[in-house]
């Protein structure tokens, strides 16, 4: 019952007056760690240790009177470094720097021993392997703050500017909440009005609203909006810096006609001689070189297409200029080239629809009479204004999945609207003649949105035909052009033939071509699918992996309206919550270059996953773009670079305290953990109070690819038995393409090993995310077999330190 | 109708079809892509997708199909299936178990010369042919 004795403090004697004076806690957790550790051994322990001037041992040191008690004793003892053996520094580390903080030190002074979650609760039916452990665990808690050095906090001054990039829904509404709350936004748009994919649309399932009617408001708040900065019919050609300092660079295409006395009042329309398609119509009408973009455009102002205008160079048309009362025309209109300077920036690029031609069997641009989606949107919306553009017909199927969920087309998503936008267009022409015959054939269908479910048994009252079924070709009739399909009704296994009027694709989505310019720009990752991957899939679903930038709508992957809108406001949200500070303090962690060493090889460049290293004759890292993993250390041929936090210096000490007064018969097995995934699955694991062997050491580090070939054999020169380094799944990691470093770092030093003659798999390596309990309980019980299976002779060790490792 | 009990003898085919195919029958979806793709699906007892369905729940009627020996292996179905699957090597499989077994579906010696010039598949010549070499 030892934690009765909480409350029991002991101060040491102050045995020497030191450059380095260090306070070590030892908590008892109120029996958590008392009740399996002897606290009062471990603090004995801990009093022998270089440099160690007050030791307590403290029921519960994160309350009140065990913080109180470092802060007293800092300014009793003028300690400078802290230790806290006691629970996970991802549990009350940042606890304890603020206590320092308080104490008048600076935070990263402070290290805690975790003999909590790696020692009392995995042990704890092992007390003497437990206290061992943890005194090891202290050991090497105070080994590496000796090493320590006082990082200064960054701070960088982040305004209110935010690029929002694409004008549909989701740029519409993320630019309309960040103006709202204050915040100054420019609108990048490439095409002459936003609006996006939305406005082409008839109507909004499931509840049928009128997709431009509720649209339409929005954009004209766009346009009103003191605090937007409306920027169409611009592209983007260049991003440099980082958040709180993105430099960017923008063209604004001509025009040829003032927005502002433009009353559209269409007089230029009626003289320009000149025909094209209209894209707006998917160039199933025509429109003039002068044009409105759409019938609803923002700015509601005509533009030339000058690919098409005769005018504009040779001068030898001008028509339009003279029709045009608002004198609005300007032939001499040019680029204009634009630089801003933003904070942060949000990606709302959106989609393309799939390319049906990609899929020859099923006709689309040989058959007249096979449209997609998109296509049947605008018919049925110029239809409801009374103009045809080709008939519709009664017999009408819809071939769902086209482009999504085929792997022969290299797309295996899922595009989650199709199956209710087809839904709607069948319910809509239904409803318009309830005479007509209309299928949809599926292979699956996923009403699984609020109100979805619901809306699509009203389709199947109105007498849609739900076919379960996916045609393999279409045929077309030669004489009445009619579309003949022949599909399996999976059901009944009948083989369906019949002739349509119309055949309806619903064709998926795909990354726009603008996503895929930006993300190169940004270096953005993108997921398997091609779209935008986000930070976290989980926890930060609108954040992107590179700090400041932030993602909404179908750039991240194909989602409908209201989920689309959610995420705008979302990523709206993210952006302000940084931007609003007024200041960014920047993560300690990071890489830092000692330039007398550095010879400019420029071997870090390549090695680090976020482009973060420059080089200026030496390599000079952009603090506010590295994201602290450490990947470039082992590249560096000179050690010239170095993390600020999780040093070389400062994970040596650990390894060597981890190796110190090894005994005959005892065996050290380290484990590197990367701290998002790794470390907090063994902490997870110890609070399952899951066993795994007591001669594992847990070394947290950023990501384990920070951990050079050198350190490890040098690990096993100091009596290391077995190395394991441990590193998120990529899909979750916060440093993509780090394992590829960390694979060939294990592969030289496992070169190094066999060559003194030491089994390579001595070193092992795999990745985690945070719930793989079994699997880390069962590596750590294959470590612990290979480090005793056989036992390394001194000499062997002593061979390592003559191997050169190159590095 | 009586019930259709699936055991281990059932999941037996699926596993011996796999083995022998490599590839993986139970990603089929059921989108019946293969039937409407197959130019001989009109004459066939199991449509394509029926004989990947068969396989999965371990219908072992469809060792006894004609379908699978009417498959001409164009392999069309192999290019179309949205979900990756060579069909025409689960079919296969299918007539290797019983090959392997020296079962013939046609006995050549009485196969007429105008059958062979008509209505014959030239698939089932050629599976006959080959016993004993899978």
């Amino acid at each position: 019952m030892k934690h009765l004795m909480a409350n029991l403090i002991k101060v040491k004697i102050i045995r020497r007056v030191s450059m380095t004076r260090i306070g070590v806690y030892v908590c008892h957790c109120g029996g958590n760690i008392s009740d399996t550790v002897d606290v009062e051994e471990v603090a004995q322990f801990a009093s022998r240790l270089p440099d160690v001037v007050v030791v307590r041992s403290i029921s519960h040191m994160c309350s009140e009177s065990g913080q109180k008690a470092i802060i007293d004793d800092v300014k009793q003892y003028k300690l400078d470094r802290v230790v806290v053996a006691a629970c996970s520094p991802q549990f009350q580390g940042s606890t304890f720097e603020k206590t320092l903080i308080k104490a008048g030190l600076n935070p990263s002074m402070v290290e805690m021993a975790n003999i909590r979650e790696q020692s009392a609760w995995p042990h704890y039916d092992a007390p003497e392997e437990a206290t061992e452990k943890a005194k090891v665990l202290t050991a090497m808690a105070v080994e590496r703050i000796r090493r320590t050095k006082p990082v200064e906090r960054e701070a960088i001054k982040i305004g209110k500017n935010v690029l929002v990039v694409g004008g549909g829904i989701a740029g519409i509404q993320a630019s309309l909440d960040l103006a709202n709350a204050g915040f100054n936004v420019y609108l990048v748009e490439e095409k002459p009005t936003i609006g996006g994919h939305m406005a082409q649309l008839s109507r909004t399932f499931p509840t049928e609203d009128c997709a431009s009617c509720i649209l339409s408001p929005k954009m004209a708040d766009v346009a009103d909006h003191p605090n937007i900065h409306l920027l169409t019919y611009t592209e983007i050609l260049e991003i440099t810096g980082s958040v709180g300092n993105f430099k960017v660079r923008l063209k604004q295409k001509p025009r040829y006609v003032d927005a502002d006395k433009c009353t559209a009042c269409g007089e230029c329309e009626k003289v320009c001689p000149v025909n094209v398609p209209d894209e707006f119509n998917l160039g199933m009408t025509k429109r003039k070189a002068i044009y409105l973009p759409s019938p609803t455009a923002v700015p509601h102002a005509h533009v030339i297409d000058e690919n098409a205008c005769l005018g504009i160079v040779p001068l030898r048309c001008g028509e339009c200029a003279k029709a045009c009362e608002a004198n609005a025309i300007n032939y001499d209109d040019t680029p204009k080239y634009i630089n801003l300077d933003v904070d942060t920036i949000i990606v709302a690029t959106g989609f393309e629809i799939f390319d049906a031609r990609k899929k020859p069997q099923y006709g689309y641009g040989r058959f007249q009479n096979v449209v997609t989606a998109l296509e049947l949107e605008r018919l049925i919306v110029e239809a409801a204004e009374g103009h045809f553009i080709r008939p519709i017909g009664k017999d009408i199927a819809f071939i769902q999945c086209v482009g999504s969920r085929d792997k022969q087309v290299g797309n295996l998503y899922c595009s989650r609207i199709c199956c209710m936008y087809a839904t709607k267009l069948a319910s809509l022409l239904k409803r318009a003649d309830p005479s007509r015959d209309v299928y949809i054939f599926y292979t699956d269908l996923r009403a699984y949105g609020k109100g979805f479910e619901e809306y699509y048994r009203k389709a199947q009252e109105l007498g849609v035909k739900f076919i379960r079924g996916r045609p393999g070709e279409l045929e077309e009739d030669p004489e009445t052009k009619k579309v003949i399909i022949r599909v399996e009704d999976t059901l009944t296994r009948k083989i369906i033939e019949k002739k349509f009027d119309l055949v309806v694709l619903s064709v998926g989505l795909v990354p726009s071509k603008g996503t895929l310019k930006i993300a190169e720009m940004l270096k953005l990752p993108r997921s398997s699918d091609g779209f935008l991957k986000e930070a976290h899939p989980k926890f930060r679903p609108v954040d992107t992996p590179v700090e400041g930038v932030f993602v909404a709508g179908t750039a991240q992957g194909p989602k409908d309206i209201p989920d689309t809108v959610a995420q705008a406001s979302a990523a709206a949200a993210r952006a302000m919550a940084i931007m609003n500070r007024g200041e960014l303090e920047l993560s300690p962690i990071k890489a830092i270059v000692y330039e007398e060493k550095c010879d400019g090889c420029g071997e870090c460049i390549d090695a680090c996953p976020v482009d973060a290293i420059k080089l200026n004759g030496k390599a000079s890292i952009n603090a506010a773009v590295c994201k602290g993993c450490g990947a470039c250390i082992p590249s560096c041929p000179r050690d010239a670079i170095d993390l600020k936090i999780f040093s070389n210096d400062e994970i040596m000490a650990e390894i060597e305290a981890a190796l110190k007064d090894k005994k005959d018969g005892e065996h050290r097995i380290l484990i590197f953990a990367d701290d998002m995934c790794t470390y907090t699955l063994a902490d997870g694991v110890g609070t399952s109070k899951m066993k795994y062997p007591a001669d594992t050491f847990i070394i947290r580090v950023p990501s384990s690819s920070r951990v050079t070939a050198k350190m490890m054999i040098k690990a096993f020169e100091l009596g290391a038995d077995a190395i394991f380094l441990g590193e998120c799944e990529e899909a979750v990691s916060p440093y993509p393409g780090t394992l590829k470093v960390i694979k060939e770092n294990v592969e030289k030093a496992r070169k190094a090993l066999e060559e003194a003659g030491i089994e390579g798999e001595r070193i092992q390596y795999s990745t985690f995310v945070t719930v793989m309990f079994p699997k880390f309980v069962k590596i750590a019980n294959k470590l612990h077999e290979i480090a005793t299976k056989n036992e390394i002779s001194m000499e062997k060790r002593r061979r390592l330190h003559k191997i050169e490792v190159m590095e | 109708m009586s019930y259709y009990h699936i055991e281990k003898e059932e999941n037996e085919l699926l596993a011996r079809v796999e083995e022998i195919s490599g590839e993986i029958v139970t990603l089929c979806e059921q989108c019946g892509i293969c039937t409407t793709s197959c130019p001989m699906a009109e004459e066939m007892d199991f449509t394509p997708a029926a004989i990947m369905h068969a396989v999965k729940i371990g219908d072992r009627a469809v060792l006894d199909s004609k379908a699978i020996w009417i498959c001409a292996s164009c392999f069309t179905c192999t290019v179309r299936c949205p979900r990756g699957i060579d069909l025409a090597k689960v079919t296969e499989a299918l007539r290797q178990i019983h090959l392997r077994k020296n079962k013939d579906y046609i006995n050549l010696e009485e196969v007429k010369e105008e059958e062979l010039e008509e209505d014959l598949p030239p698939i089932a010549v050629v599976s006959a042919l080959r016993k004993f070499t899978g």
